[in-house]
This record gives C-alpha cells, structure tokens and sequence, in this order.
C-alpha cells in the first residue's frame, strides 16, 4: 500500500470539485501580511556538497572516546541484524495503523513489541510505546491520578533527576503535589518513602537500580502503597531485567523504562523509546495505542488497535492522553535487538555489564582518597566519592579521550565529589585499567 | 420494552424509587443503540451525584457514552458484577444490568413517566 497522500491528478480533482484553480487559490484567504514572509533556508547544494558538508560537522564528534556515561543511557552492543531487518522500507512509513485491513504487518511488529516487553517486566499489557522513558514515567503518574482521582505523588530523590526535571515541567499547570523523599547517601530511602504514603496519595514513584546504581526489592513498599489504594511506579532498566527482580514479581502497577538499551544508539539523546506496561487492572488508564490480537470472521489471525475508546479519535475531552503516536521504528528496533540476543544473550550482556562494573568499583576504590558511594548490591553502575570536584577530573580525563562518568553535583547539592561510573559489555578490562590509572595520576 | 412502574430521564437512564433509594440503569432502548457494551465505569461507594451531571460511562466496541445522574444523592451501593460481565447491561437492562444505588431525599423532579418517554424514542427514532 502506498502512503502517498494525493498525487498531482487527485489535487486538480479535488480543486475542480471546491471550484478553484490552484492550490495557491484555496489559500486566498490568508492575507500576505499572515503569511511567512521567508523561511530562511539557504541555497540548495548539490549531493557531494552536502555529504563534505556532513562529513565535516561529524568529525567535530569525539566518537573514539572511551565512555563511562550512564545516568539513564547505556552504550550497549547492537546486533548487526538490527540494523539489516529495521532498514527494510516497509517500515519506514508515518502511517497510523488504525485500518488493520491495510496494517497487518506494522500491528503484529507492535503486538510482538508489547508481548516482549510484558514478559521482560512480568506485567500484563503494554501500549505500542511513548515518545521515551521520561514521558513514559509521567504518563505513569496520570494514569494513577485518573484512577485514584488523588492528587499527591511521592517520589524518591533517587530516581533519575533527569525524569524528575521533566516530572516537574510536565506537571506545572496540573495542581498536583509532588512529595520528594530524600536519597540516603545514594540509597532510596524506603522507610521515608511508607512514612510519606497516606490516603491521598495516588502514586509513589521509585527506580530500579536507582540513579546511584543502587539495586532494590520494592514489595515492601508496594504492598505499602496498596494498603492506601495509591498505585506503585517503577521505572527500571530493562537489560538487567533478565537478572533482578521484576516490577511483576514485587507487584508493581505500573512498570516503566527507557527502551535506548534495547537496540538504540546512544545517537545524541535520540530517538528514544518509552516502554509502559501496567497490570490488567489498570489496562483502561494506559494512554496511546494498544495493539490486540484477535479472529476475523473466518477465523484468521488478525491485529487490530484495541480499547480505542480511550483514545482521543473517540471522546477528545475524556481521552486518557494528548499521545497518540508512538516510536513505532524505535520499538522495532528493540523487539528485533530482544529476538537476535534471546533469552540467554540478554542474560549474558546483563552480567558482563554488571562483572565490569565491579571490577571497576574495585580497581577505583583500591586508589587512596577515592571511596565508594553506592552501598549495598549494585548492578552496572556505582557511584564513587572522589578527593577532589568531579568536574575537575571529568574535565582532566576527557581531554585525553576518557569520558570517566557523570558529575552527581550537576543534580546533587553536596555531592559535588561524587562520579557516576556505567559499564556494559562494550567495556573492556583494558578500559578499566587505563581509568584507573588515569584516575591515580588525576588526584595526584 | 418500557416497563410502567419505572422513571426515565431524556438522556435514557431509569429510576426505580424504593423509599428513599433510587436504583439507576440504562434503558433499553440505550443499550439497543450502543450495542454491545465492553466496559461498564461507575462511581464509587460513597460518591454524591448531581442530577443531570455525569456519572460514568459505558463503551461499547467503538464508541464510548457518558451517563447522566437522573437524581441527586449519595452512591450506596455500585453493580459490583458489571465490571467483569458488562454485557449484563445489554442482556438485562432493567433487572441484572441495574448499575447504582442513591440515597434520594425526597421525590425527584423533571422525569418522564413511561408513556412520555416512549413518546421521547419515538421522536428520537425520525
């Protein structure tokens, strides 16, 4: 099916029937003074003009640093066949698949999607995705203030800070109350976060591992928040799913996370993937597209778009969303990226992630004045106290090609001397061993 | 299909008086219209409605509609089963398919009887 949407014929056709002669005509209407008066686009180049012209801004990139960046965004390896299968033209299209007879393959891509992501996160449904993990965990929190129709939310202070700006900007106008519960040098302070749960409160917000790295077992504080009818909200990071305890298994509501580690390239923050799954449930509550699988009256398997009444197409003013798109490509990606690694791959890539995390914590802690942060078990990502500002070793390594982790002081007041270190499986011993030394020289 | 001994109000819900509880459903005639219904969403126990103000809404497969309070009062009892088994509604809209309780002070105003409902559908239906 091509998604053109009017050839030449079809506008003449079109404007012959309204009764003008030109598209330019319709407009009419428009006063000069209305329209833009330049677009400011330069000049045309030709093919080779533009490719040297690329070329030249992207070896502005420093692409052969070595990166222990993490916060959220993780440089995990790609299989080739991502690539391979996702660049097919068929799914290069904007179309909406709200026509099943015409969308057969782009909906079952979908229902494939939300059934890997459901058993990777131990949840029931999941919608076709959201535009990325922030947007994700915002829509999370209206999806609970709809149902408890409550309007304070507790979250923790160790929950990505990146997600929290957004919460708050998401949420200016909305008259909701956001209950902050402090990080406990890096730990989510779960007690803090009970204490903080009344009968007004319709969610309580928590990441798995938190920023810090810090990994947890929620169902205390679910259970917690269940007692008072508020909905529990994890965000979490899907590649170690295969190893820790899943949103599922603590009895989350509500499971989310950044997809960028299933498949997506790092790519200067996007595009991303926001994956949403919920239990049963709450189903009703999930904003934007949920693909179904069903019989024809033949009985012939066949996808459809499904519970639609909750979209805006049906009732604008009661939808559960203003989203009614989803990163269809990007979800693509991550469900091709989950069936070339498989079961054991996935496994495999979460625990080299992790074993290089923590020899790199060793190699790390072993220098004098450098102490760890994250206490208690942690995945693939810790955070160090360092002598000295972190900006200031940050700054000193970077410039010979080491990108040593993120500045917690950036989002932290008082942990100025704090550094966000990630590894994955991309990272080699060798990696770690040269920061470790660049690091003794640093704080020398 | 419009039993004598009920009330209705122009937006297609019925009321059954018994003291000074109100039982509410739709009529129907609505569920004829709507088709089959897929969800069922109500207030809860406890809740004041405002006669003539919204209180829920049915979905049918494609459609979704609001229901309006025929009377005012306090919800005291919801049809807990319609939240698994909302074809109920359409199987029995004015006995299984009865969807609230309201605690009523006094007689409630501005509702059709029978006859001038019928009368309301007939018109509706041209």
């Amino acid at each position: 099916m091509p998604f053109v949407p009017h050839t030449p014929e079809e506008v003449r056709e079109m404007l012959a029937v309204i009764g003008v002669d030109s598209v330019e005509d319709l407009f009419a209407e428009i006063t000069n003074s209305m329209r833009p008066q330049s677009f400011d686009i330069p000049e045309g180049l030709s093919e080779m003009e533009v490719l040297a012209k690329l070329e030249g801004m992207a070896a502005k990139n420093a692409t052969d640093s070595a990166s222990f960046l993490g916060a959220g965004f993780y440089d995990h390896y790609i299989p080739a066949a991502v690539d391979a299968l996702t660049m097919r033209g068929e799914f290069y299209t904007a179309y909406t698949p709200y026509q099943p007879e015409a969308s057969q393959g782009t909906l079952q891509a979908i229902f494939e999607y939300q059934t890997a992501v459901c058993r990777l996160m131990d949840m029931d449904c999941a919608n076709a995705s959201v535009y990325d993990g922030g947007t994700a965990l915002y829509e999370a929190v209206m999806m609970a203030v709809r149902k408890t129709k409550r309007r304070k939310v507790v979250l923790s202070e160790a929950l990505n800070p990146i997600y929290r700006v957004m919460l708050d900007s998401y949420i200016t106008n909305l008259n909701l109350e956001l209950v902050c519960v402090p990080h406990k040098n890096g730990r989510t302070d779960i007690e803090g976060l009970k204490a903080a749960i009344d009968d007004k409160t319709a969610a309580v917000l928590v990441q798995n591992p938190n920023f810090f790295g810090s990994v947890n077992d929620f169902t205390d504080l679910f259970n917690a928040a269940r007692e008072q009818k508020a909905v529990s909200i994890i965000s979490s990071y899907p590649v170690l799913q295969t190893l820790l305890k899943t949103p599922g298994q603590m009895g989350a509501d509500v499971a989310v996370a950044e997809g960028q580690s299933l498949g997506l390239p790092l790519s200067f923050g996007g595009p991303y993937l926001g994956i949403m799954t919920c239990t049963k449930k709450m189903v009703r509550q999930m904003p934007g597209r949920i693909v179904g699988r069903t019989q024809d009256t033949e009985g012939r398997t066949g996808y459809v778009l499904t519970l639609q009444a909750r979209e805006q197409h049906i009732r604008r003013q009661k939808a559960t969303s203003n989203i009614c798109s989803n990163q269809s490509l990007c979800a693509l990606r991550a469900l091709v990226h989950m069936c070339a690694l498989g079961e054991m791959g996935m496994r495999r890539a979460a625990r080299l992630s992790i074993e290089r995390a923590h020899l790199c914590a060793e190699k790390l802690t072993a220098i004098p004045g450098v102490e760890m942060l994250t206490d208690g078990p942690f995945g693939n990502e810790f955070a160090v106290t360092l002598p000295v500002n972190a900006y200031e070793v940050i700054a000193r390594l970077s410039d010979r090609g080491f990108i040593p982790g993120f500045p917690l002081g950036r989002y932290y007041e008082g942990l100025e001397n704090g550094l966000l270190l990630a590894c994955t499986e991309k990272t080699s011993e060798e990696h770690i061993g040269i920061l470790a030394e660049m690091m003794k020289g640093a704080l020398k | 299909m419009i039993p004598a001994e009920l009330k209705y109000a122009k937006t297609h819900e019925w009321v059954k008086i018994e003291g000074d509880i109100a039982v509410i459903g739709i009529t129907q005639f609505a569920q004829e219209q709507l088709g089959d219904l897929t969800f069922v969403e109500l207030p809860a126990v406890g809740d004041t409605i405002e006669q003539g103000d919204e209180f829920g809404s049915v979905e049918s497969v494609k459609a979704a509609s609001e229901l309006y309070a025929p009377v005012s009062g306090e919800v005291v009892e919801i049809n807990d089963e319609l939240e698994d088994a909302p074809e109920k509604v359409n199987e029995s809209p004015f006995e299984e398919g009865w969807m609230l309780k309201v605690r009523i002070e006094g007689e409630p105003a501005d509702l059709l009887d029978a006859d001038a409902y019928a009368a309301l559908i007939e018109s509706e239906a041209h």
